[in-house]
């Protein structure tokens, strides 16, 4: 299991990372390895066991679908890198036709 | 004043000392020693100087309970209302948390009064405290070592006597490592005990918090602060909490202690001898021991590697420089906003595990990684369950090491991993664990972890107090300089 740096780069866009060329270089062997270990996992066969999603193997507690929030968007946008009449700005997404 | 939190909570009851003094004298300690040891990223005098005369109108009015007036510090992952959190990452550098953690509620509500915020590697990722965006923390044994990770401050400042008792998280290892490393008691207990509200995610499956302190008694006061159900976790366990510090002092007679073999095959020859003399502690206290077998141990490293990464990309994804936390200047569209603001945010380490959790659940690899991972994950927990129907507390050592030097695994990362291999499994089967002082290799300390049955903490607790009153290698103290 070795990755290639374009195998890399690929994942980095995945996960919205931008890498230097450097930064591949310095990846991808080390990604490798720890690929390369993980495969470990194959020793044993594991076909007849079940996945286990959380370790008491409990299930997913609900709650009543009752509001028990009150709002606070002015004390959460407070700390956003920029707001504006309550929105949060990103840079522009659709263009001008 | 350097004494247990139980020593101190009595100087307090009893009015020999207050609480204004006891915060003073800490906060004087940090000032002197921090500069160097780095453990805090965040220091509140102010706020801990009002959180202490708070808390001595309570012991005069007779209000008080065991933490009243109690100095401690917080993980720097524990969300303080109107104080930073920076999770040890510039991505949060100016992050300030718009509600308290129900940890930190817990421990306010008890009287406690917080310190500062302790320095961690990033996003709690890491076994050494290297990673952290604020810089590395020294080990007070040796400061040319590392204190372990990732609650490397917490654990450092108590084992330098800069708090007498401090929270910590541990997703593969976190609390037990660092405290084997700066010789000190640290127990993670059962998943689901402490509340994960306003803690920030790592891999939400393993995460778990709790308390770092000099002695098991007093990891008992605190932990009876932090445990309990809380509604807003929803993997927080309903289940009513026991008084930690009622059965510290129960005898351990008859008590089966397993030792895996898998844990002392190859292990360093100095560790080995430690751990065959607490087994002859436990041997005079009545303890018997029996060989055990945990057959899937050596996929554990390999599973929490593909479990805690993938978990890792998909909470760390919310780190979009829209919300909170860390923008990039200038950003061209909203794919440059993201990418920028994620790569010049995040250090390599955070990097390295979102880049692995995302090939691991990308397209046509689900199946090979998490599915595997998540079988073997049973099997690991299925391995604890058939151990403990022949005994009640597993024992082995809590690292492979004691604590190393810096710069010494950071280039290979898989080493680093190697540090969490006897504590990393407790957190995939979701057991309780605490690694308590047993002895020094030269002048580093040596860590002893004990693995007990799920929600037995109070009996974990009771077994190593049980040995801190008949050894008192959890007393010594570096050097303070």
């Amino acid at each position: 299991m070795s990755l290639k740096p374009e195998e890399v780069k690929k994942i980095a866009h995945l996960a919205r990372l931008n890498l230097s060329e450097s930064d591949i270089a310095l990846y991808t062997p080390q990604l490798s390895s720890i690929l390369d270990f993980v495969e470990h996992m194959s020793e044993i066969d594991t076909n007849t066991v079940e996945p286990l999603a959380h370790p008491l193997d409990l299930p997913q507690r609900l709650r009543s679908d009752a509001i028990n929030e009150p709002n606070q968007r002015d004390l959460f946008q407070s700390i956003a890198p920029e707001v504006k009449v309550g929105l949060y700005l990103v840079p522009k997404v659709i263009e001008e036709a | 004043m350097l004494k247990t939190i139980a020593e101190l909570s009595q100087a307090l009851q009893s009015k020999k000392i207050s609480s204004l003094e006891l915060t003073q004298f800490y906060l004087k300690r940090i000032k002197e020693l921090d500069q160097d040891l780095n453990c805090f990223i965040t220091v509140t005098e102010e706020q801990a100087l009002a959180a202490a005369k708070t808390a001595d109108q309570k012991i005069a009015a007779g209000q008080a309970g065991r933490l009243t007036g109690i100095p401690i510090a917080q993980k720097d992952i524990f969300c303080t209302k109107g104080i930073k959190t920076t999770c040890g990452s510039k991505m949060l550098h100016n992050f300030t948390a718009p509600y308290d953690a129900t940890v930190v509620a817990k421990l306010n509500a008890a009287g406690t009064v917080m310190l500062g915020k302790t320095n961690m590697d990033e996003f709690a990722m890491g076994s050494s405290n290297e990673n952290s965006h604020f810089g590395p923390v020294k080990n007070p044994w040796d400061k040319n070592c590392v204190p372990g990770g990732s609650s490397g401050g917490s654990a450092a400042a108590v084992a330098a006597g800069l708090v007498p008792g401090a929270t910590g998280t541990d997703t593969g290892g976190s609390i037990r490592q660092p405290a084997a490393l700066c010789g000190i008691t640290g127990i993670k207990p059962t998943y689901g005990r402490v509340s994960r509200y306003g803690m920030i995610a790592f891999a939400s499956s393993l995460d778990q918090g709790g308390p770092f302190a000099r002695s098991a008694e007093d990891t008992a006061l605190l932990l009876n602060a932090m445990a309990g159900f809380d509604e807003h976790d929803s993997t927080s366990v309903d289940r009513p909490i026991p008084d930690y510090t009622a059965t510290l002092n129960n005898s351990i007679q008859g008590l089966r202690i397993g030792l895996p073999k898998e844990y002392f095959e190859g292990l360093n020859p100095e560790i080995a001898k430690k751990l065959e003399e607490a087994r002859h502690e436990y041997e005079k206290l009545g303890a018997q021991f029996k060989e055990i077998t945990l057959p899937n141990m050596n996929l554990s490293i390999p599973a929490y590697y593909v479990i805690a990464p993938a978990e890792c990309s998909s909470n760390l994804a919310r780190y979009d420089g829209v919300r909170y936390g860390y923008r990039c200047e200038n950003p061209k569209n909203l794919e440059d906003l993201y990418k920028r603001t994620r790569s010049e945010g995040f250090g390599n380490e955070v990097k390295r595990r979102i880049m692995i959790g995302t090939y691991v659940l990308s397209a046509g690899y689900y199946d090979a990684y998490y599915l595997k991972a998540q079988k073997i994950r049973r099997l690991i927990r299925d391995d604890f369950v058939n151990a403990f129907q022949s005994v009640d507390i597993i024992m082995s050592p809590t690292a492979p090491s004691t604590a190393f030097k810096f710069g010494e695994k950071t280039k290979d990362p898989l080493s680093m991993y190697l540090s969490d291999i006897y504590t990393i499994s407790t957190n995939l089967a979701g057991l309780p664990g605490i690694s308590i002082p047993a002895g020094f290799n030269s002048h580093l300390p040596i860590g002893l972890q004990l693995v007990g049955n799920y929600f037995e903490e109070a009996r974990l607790l009771n077994v190593a107090h049980a040995y801190q009153t008949v050894t008192d290698w959890h007393t010594r103290m570096p050097e303070s300089k």
